[in-house]
């Protein structure tokens, strides 16, 4: 017989367990049957294939691709800026500083994480933008390159600090064999550690994609709100969270055309994410199971 | 000749004197055990003779350690250097998750060999030797990590003997094997005896008994006796080392 209180947690935790399925569940429904009516009437394959994106006009285009290629833009640029920093970082804090140090910066490194995304973007438009305007010819003021970078920033904490979480999994006994055969600490960290932390590296990779595909606020800030089909850097871009924001806060009228975009935008985002995070799941699963 | 020679050397973890004034000498193409209880020094004397612990930040040590006639704590030693004279064999198999081939070409590589068939020809070689070859020599290019434990450690052995070292460290290295796999192990220590200087820490009396030269055993940091093996195991000069070996303590 189990006592009355054990049931009392055990039902506690099954139905928060059921709260964060049902609410993700309720967002799927929302998503799904909203933009079940914007695809009544839009077709899926322009929806696809359109290269214009211009809902609110007169002259409506209802092509998702200038949103994703803005999208797609601003997430590699940040990852370009993200990746070499973040590994590095990784890299030192977990194979070369000293213990204290290391436990002194990665909470300082955590806390940049924690920095609203608002004040982000506001970097990006008034210190990042003007500072590449002095020397990138044909910078717009709003631009997907400053905006980009300035996401990089942003999750570089990210992946350094769930690299370095991988790398330090990576059993001492390995880094041993590697010394133990005159290995340098340059050499052990490279070729032993960083490849068998490599899973682990990856997902905090895609993590960090995932973050900057959804990240809004900055790029609503500072990459402008021209959907152009476009992979230069110094243009103007929309992306599809700013998309999202810019027609939320206008004045579209519910249950209208304009407004089921929205949620055609949305399960474009949803559907991208998912897969990522499905793929950081999978790699995460087998990256357990090596030590284990 | 004298090929390793400690003279009085003391180690210290910060304030923590670990190693108490050890002089000792090792020839070379001999067996040397060192036993002791947990936490008597022998593994920490162990890894003093390849520098493998420069990564404890508090370590210190005093005295000097000579391998060959040079100061191995000298300043202008490179310890990367060391390392490939002064091969390790760990308590717990710990193959890299690579496959065996790269396991074994490993050591080569980081020493910028990029000869094929060169390393090729010395994986080959060190299979061989570590008598494991015939289990492995088909499917050299999968995953380490899926061999036996015993396989593992003569995995591991291979590829320390891939560098060409002259002295070879053996940490408890079959402490985490079952007796087949001890056996094995045991058999390639007394083959390898031929060509290469080797130092085994264990706790198990019989292995020491059966595989060494010569016998050191530690105790609360102190070198007690070092002797013949058949001379500690049959007529040990001190009190304690009899009482270790005949169970009495440990």
């Amino acid at each position: 017989m189990k006592k009355p209180f054990e049931r009392f947690i055990e039902g506690g935790l099954a139905l928060s367990g059921v709260v964060t399925i049902l609410t993700t569940l309720a967002i799927i429904w929302v998503l799904l049957s909203e933009s079940w009516g914007f695809f009544r009437e839009v077709s899926i394959v322009s929806f696809l294939t359109d290269t214009e994106w211009t809902p609110l006009f007169t002259n409506k285009h209802y092509g998702i691709l200038p949103l994703l290629s803005g999208t797609v833009l601003t997430t590699l640029i940040a990852l370009l800026t993200a990746l070499p920093f973040g590994i590095t970082i990784s890299v030192y804090l977990s194979e070369y500083a000293p213990k204290k140090f290391r436990q002194s910066i990665k909470p300082a490194l955590e806390t940049l994480a924690a920095v609203p995304t608002v004040v982000y973007g506001f970097f990006a438009l008034t210190v990042v933008t003007p500072f590449l305007q002095s020397f990138i010819p044909g910078l717009s003021t709003f631009n997907a390159l400053s905006a980009g970078i300035v996401m990089g920033i942003m999750i570089i904490p990210l992946i350094a600090s769930m690299s370095e979480d991988a790398l330090r999994a990576v059993p001492k006994s390995l880094r041993e064999a590697s010394y133990g055969m005159g290995a340098t600490r340059f050499q052990t960290a490279f070729k032993v550690v960083v490849p068998a932390a490599s899973s682990g590296i990856i997902v905090s990779v895609i993590l960090g994609i995932s973050r900057a595909i959804g990240e809004t606020m900055v790029v609503a800030i500072a990459a402008g709100q021209q959907p152009t089909l476009t992979l230069d850097p110094r243009d103007a871009v929309e992306t599809i969270t700013a998309y999202i924001v810019q027609v939320s806060l206008g004045d579209v009228q519910h249950g209208s055309i304009e407004y089921k975009t929205i949620f055609a935008a949305g399960i474009s985002l949803f559907v991208f994410t998912f897969i990522l995070n499905h793929i950081s799941y999978r790699l995460k699963k087998k990256y357990q199971e090596q030590y284990e | 000749m004298k090929f390793i020679e400690a003279k009085d050397v003391n180690v210290y973890y910060g304030d923590n004197h670990v190693l108490h004034d050890i002089n000792l000498s090792m020839k070379e193409n001999t067996v040397t055990a060192f036993i002791g209880p947990s936490g008597c020094g022998k593994s920490t004397f162990l890894r003093t003779l390849n520098r493998m612990n420069d990564y404890i930040d508090t370590f210190r040590l005093t005295g000097k350690l000579e391998i060959d006639g040079k100061n191995i704590y000298g300043k202008k030693v490179k310890v990367e250097e060391l390392r490939q004279e002064v091969g390790m064999v760990f308590q717990k198999p710990n193959p890299f998750p690579k496959t065996i081939f790269e396991n074994v070409a490993y050591g080569l590589k980081i020493q910028g060999n990029k000869d094929k068939d060169f390393i090729e020809e010395r994986v080959e070689k060190s299979l061989k030797q570590s008598a494991l070859w015939g289990e492995v020599k088909d499917k050299l290019h999968n995953s380490a990590l899926s061999l036996s434990g015993g396989q593992q450690q003569r995995l591991c052995i291979a590829r320390t003997l891939a560098v060409k070292p002259t002295i070879i460290l053996m940490d408890e290295p079959a402490s985490a094997l079952d007796p087949i796999s001890t056996a094995k192990i045991e058999e390639l220590i007394s083959e390898l005896k031929a060509s290469y200087t080797i130092v085994i820490v264990t706790h198990n009396m019989q292995q020491a008994a059966r595989i060494s030269d010569r016998t050191a055993f530690f105790y609360l940091g102190n070198l007690i006796e070092y002797d013949k093996t058949t001379e500690i195991f049959t007529n040990p000069k001190n009190k304690q080392t009899e009482n270790y070996i005949t169970g009495r303590f440990g």
